[in-house]
């Protein structure tokens, strides 16, 4: 059996200041080694002065992943010698001895798994290493400790995914999360980094690390999967190891110098005094938080009558549930609903594609109220749409461009429906034995109608001159 | 001119125009330029700039403008506080020229106030050590005797205030570095309660544990200090308030009616026999004075020494990490190497003793061994704090000499650390429970060594304590500094 396991780092990118002194936490797009202090290089006798809006926003990631938040949570030094940590030791949280990291055992539901959440700590993210060439061959590597001491959150799971898809699927519900919440911006270059660890039938744990996008995550564990799978079948044990993710050849390759077990030495960092987190402050976080994917979905279904499975995919989608919110009225909630999950969403399912849509709240009501009013049928209301998307004509625009008005002229069915008589002796026949083959007839006059014609009263006239 | 004057007499000097700062700082200079090649008090010098400021002040005085509280007093700081523009090397190797931009909290409290900081001082390489012989730059000498230790870490702040080539100094106590040169070289020094001072600034060798404090003539001139010194700093998370608190005011409230307990670990066993005696000495003065004293057994103590250095060890091992000599540091070509082979050339410009506990702090938390002993320590650390909130329900301070013996001879021990490390035991109570503690000068031996007497006091009970070494203070009258 796959077992996959994932640490996912998310920039705190919404706060104003890093996580213990005052520069930036925006750190993009800044000259290298402007937005620095003496604490962030860590100059000797500076102190870490922790940022309590770091310490909120990461329990409210904790809350939203239904973790336990203790009461009271100190942070640790991870010390290692590495270019990019400027005092050669991290300040993160550790569970080792008793749970002092800002949330643990939660658990996240994709569809119909439950996945579990080991714990999440707040930590600093060290500076950015910058290679003349490529890592392997550089003679010189260049430091940037503009981000050095950004607020990170690492969130572990538990091994608890069976596919590359139930990766996906996560990642994308966690990343609408703390978008929701208003704690980062998943999209950023570098603000949501996923590795992963994997196993396939009880065989070694491997990690994959340098996965430079999230969504490349899937296709490297997909990649895994086959690598391990082949060897397996030659009975070539897999090796425990760590390996890289190569971007450009799209495959995984084992980190070339073995790295050793690392002993990090923690230590409980004096600098920063415990920080108490009780009843009065996890009330109050509650109180900003916004309503849960689930709530939401509950709602859907509760007020709207919207199916369930469409509330679900709906509520889990921040930007289609927005556009949702925006667009609908009473009326026309529920085939809102429809619209957005069986058609917009196929069309425009990355965040590249969302981007470049180019229709507002208004063409989506518009088109739902001409559907509700039979002015268009489904099959026209497709046709209208992706012309909408692509060019932000308005509804009717698009109906008079393209002809898509609904034909539900009593007068000129008839007529063709007459057509579709002459042409279709034999099914006529049939239909008039067993009225299940009815649907054959229909079929014919939407193709002639391009699918404008409506299908009530289409059944309606074909059942009459059937009887007749 | 005498130049051995207190601070409270300098102010009072100052302010009826007795004395101009500007000679009395030029006095100072030409002081320490004479006895500097005796004793090696300071690292670096500031002369220039001391007396521009000391010029500026006078210059205030006279056209009656707004001057701070400490009138242009010449006051010397350990190297391992930042100074703004002037180099603070922690007497290593690693920053050798290294000037930080900013200035630690007490020293721009200090600017703010009109003190004149006068020069840099010696200690043991990032204050490890009890000697101030393990510094880049060599040893700071005890002026009582120029071949022999003057205490340390703090040594070139105990001599500089000892033999007059500054007023006040500030140290950094981490086990008893700023006590032990008080109590070898005559002068008195307070550690004050953990987060009374800010650290801002203080290059952190044990940050669990380590204070600011200061060096000073009087126990007076330390509350004077203190009252500058302490308080919240948003620079530092781990301060706490000291509310509207005067240690000036009441001092010489007496001991009468106050019960001091005696902690029987520290004055028995293993004791030099003038050490112990001068402590007896001090304790039936104080029975003098109306004070009940009591023995007070804390067990814990027996297991400090080593908790204290598996703590010390663990956190210089990862303070220290950042001297790598990527950022600052010493003239060192970076080319040909890989890093990891760089870091580990460069760092084995550590002096021996930095060395040998950064070692032993990698290895006490190294996998496998961190409850075996870093938890231990942490353990004894907790059993020394519950025993002595037991043991402050009964009495008001405790009371044990601070050093166990006289000063050694320089090199004595230099290669003998487990030694140097028991001389800590009396003085390290203090920074693994967090309380105040001073030393106070009490009487010189036999042999010509001063011997000073600490007193205890419980978490922010400065002012009790502070009033105890008053009282002890003014039954003594020791006689001058040879140099």
């Amino acid at each position: 059996m796959t077992k996959i396991g994932l640490e996912i780092h998310c920039q705190l990118t919404k706060l104003e200041s890093k996580l213990f002194c005052k520069c930036k936490a925006d750190y993009r797009n800044l000259p290298p080694n402007s937005n620095t202090c003496p604490t962030c290089v860590g100059l000797p006798g500076s102190l870490p002065l922790l940022n309590r809006k770091a310490v909120e926003k990461a329990a409210m990631i904790s809350l939203a992943l239904e973790c336990k938040i203790p009461e009271k949570i100190s942070f640790f030094r991870k010390n290692y010698f590495y270019p990019d940590l400027p005092k050669n030791f991290q300040i993160t949280q550790y569970n080792a001895y008793g749970p002092t990291s800002i949330g643990s055992e939660g658990k996240v539901e994709i569809e119909d798994k439950e996945i579990r959440i080991r714990r999440i700590q707040l930590e600093e993210d060290p500076g950015r290493l910058i290679y003349e060439g490529s890592s392997e061959k550089t003679l010189i590597t260049l430091v940037d400790y503009n981000r050095a001491g950004t607020p990170l959150v690492e969130i572990v799971t538990e091994p608890d995914f069976e596919t590359p898809k139930q990766v996906r699927i996560f990642l994308n519900v966690l990343a609408d999360l703390v978008e929701n919440i208003g704690v980062a911006d998943p999209y950023l270059e570098g603000a949501l980094r996923v590795d992963g660890n994997i196993s396939i039938v009880n065989g070694n744990r491997v990690e994959i690390k340098n996965v430079g996008s999230f969504r490349d995550i899937e296709k490297a564990l997909h990649f895994e999967i086959t690598r391990q799978q082949s060897l397996l079948d030659r009975n070539i044990p897999v090796q425990a190891e760590t390996r890289h993710w190569d971007e450009a050849r799209k495959i995984t390759i084992s980190a070339r110098t073995k790295e050793e077990e690392q002993d990090y030495r923690y230590l409980p960092e004096a600098d920063i005094p415990v920080v108490v987190i009780d009843k009065g402050i996890i009330d109050e976080l509650q109180k900003q938080m916004p309503e849960g994917i689930i709530a939401k979905r509950d709602r859907y279904v509760k007020k709207y009558d919207i199916q369930s499975q469409v509330a679900q995919v709906l509520s889990s989608d921040k930007f289609y549930a927005d556009l949702f919110e925006k667009a609908h009225n009473k009326t026309n909630a529920k085939e809102i609903a429809n619209i957005i999950t069986t058609d917009l969403m196929g069309f425009a399912d990355t965040r590249e594609k969302k981007m470049e849509l180019k229709i507002s709240t208004t063409h989506i009501s518009d088109l739902a109220d001409a559907i509700i009013n039979n002015k268009i049928t489904r099959n026209s209301g497709k046709l209208a749409l992706l012309e909408m998307i692509k060019t932000g004509k308005s509804l009717s625009e698009v109906i008079s461009n393209l002809d898509l008005g609904h034909v539900s002229d009593v007068n000129s069915l008839e007529q063709i429906i007459d057509e579709v008589f002459k042409e279709e002796e034999k099914a006529v026949v049939e239909a008039r034995q067993n009225a299940d083959t009815v649907n054959y007839l229909v079929g014919k006059v939407m193709r002639k109608t391009k699918g404008k014609a409506d299908p009530a009263i289409t059944i309606e006239i074909i059942r009459k001159k059937l009887s007749n | 001119m005498n130049l051995g004057i207190s601070a409270i007499e300098f102010l009072s000097q100052v302010k009826d125009e007795t004395i101009s700062v500007e000679e009395f700082v030029a006095k100072t200079i030409d002081r320490i330029k004479k006895v500097e090649d005796k004793v090696h008090a300071y690292i670096t010098l500031d002369d220039k700039n001391a007396l521009e400021q000391a010029k500026v002040i006078d210059k205030k005085i006279r056209t009656k403008e707004k001057v701070g509280s400490c009138l242009g007093m010449p006051i010397s700081i350990k190297d391992n506080i930042c100074t703004a523009g002037l180099k603070t090397t922690c007497a290593s190797k690693m920053l050798e020229n290294f000037i930080a931009p900013y200035d630690a909290t007490v020293v721009s409290k200090l600017k703010a106030e009109d003190a004149i900081i006068i020069g840099k001082t010696n200690l043991d390489e990032f204050a490890m050590g009890s000697t101030t012989e393990f510094s880049y730059f060599g040893p700071t000498k005890n002026p009582w005797n120029t071949e022999y230790v003057p205490g340390g870490s703090s040594g070139g702040s105990g001599v500089s205030v000892s033999t007059h080539e500054c007023i006040i100094s500030l140290g950094s106590d981490t086990g008893g570095s700023v006590r032990s040169p008080a109590s070898f070289c005559s002068v008195v020094g307070l550690k004050p309660t953990y987060g009374l001072v800010s650290r801002y600034g203080l290059v952190s060798y044990a940050n669990s544990i380590e204070q600011i404090g200061p060096i000073a003539r009087t126990v007076e001139d330390v509350a004077f200090i203190l009252n500058i010194l302490s308080g919240l700093d948003v620079h530092d998370n781990t301060t706490i308030g000291k509310g509207d608190t005067d240690y000036t005011k009441d001092l010489d409230a007496g001991v009468s009616g106050k019960k001091i307990g005696i902690i029987t670990q520290m004055t028995t066993d293993g004791i030099d026999k003038e050490v112990a005696s001068a402590t007896n000495k001090a304790i039936s003065k104080l029975q003098g004075l109306g004070a009940e004293c009591i023995p007070i057994s804390l067990d814990a103590v027996e297991h400090s020494v080593a908790a204290y250095y598996t703590i010390a060890s663990a956190e210089a091992s990862s303070n220290l990490a950042r001297y790598d000599n990527l950022r600052y540091g010493f003239d060192f070509g970076i080319e040909g190497y890989e890093f990891k082979a760089y870091v580990s050339k460069v760092r084995g410009n550590f002096g021996p003793e930095v060395t040998r506990r950064i070692l032993l702090g990698a290895f006490v938390l190294s996998a496998g061994y961190y409850g075996k002993y870093y938890l231990k320590a942490q353990k004894v650390r907790a059993m020394i704090k519950s025993q002595l909130e037991v043991a402050f329900k009964k009495v008001d301070v405790l009371i044990t000499p601070t050093m166990p013996i006289l000063p050694y001879k320089i090199g004595e021990k230099i290669d003998d650390p487990l030694t140097l490390y028991l001389s800590d035991i009396n003085t390290i109570t203090a920074n693994l429970s967090g309380i105040p503690a001073i030393s106070v000068p009490f009487e010189i031996s036999s042999s010509g060594f001063p011997i000073g007497i600490q007193l205890l006091a419980n978490t922010l009970q400065e002012k009790k304590l502070l009033q105890a070494a008053y009282a002890l203070q003014q039954t003594t009258h020791l006689r001058a500094m040879p140099i």
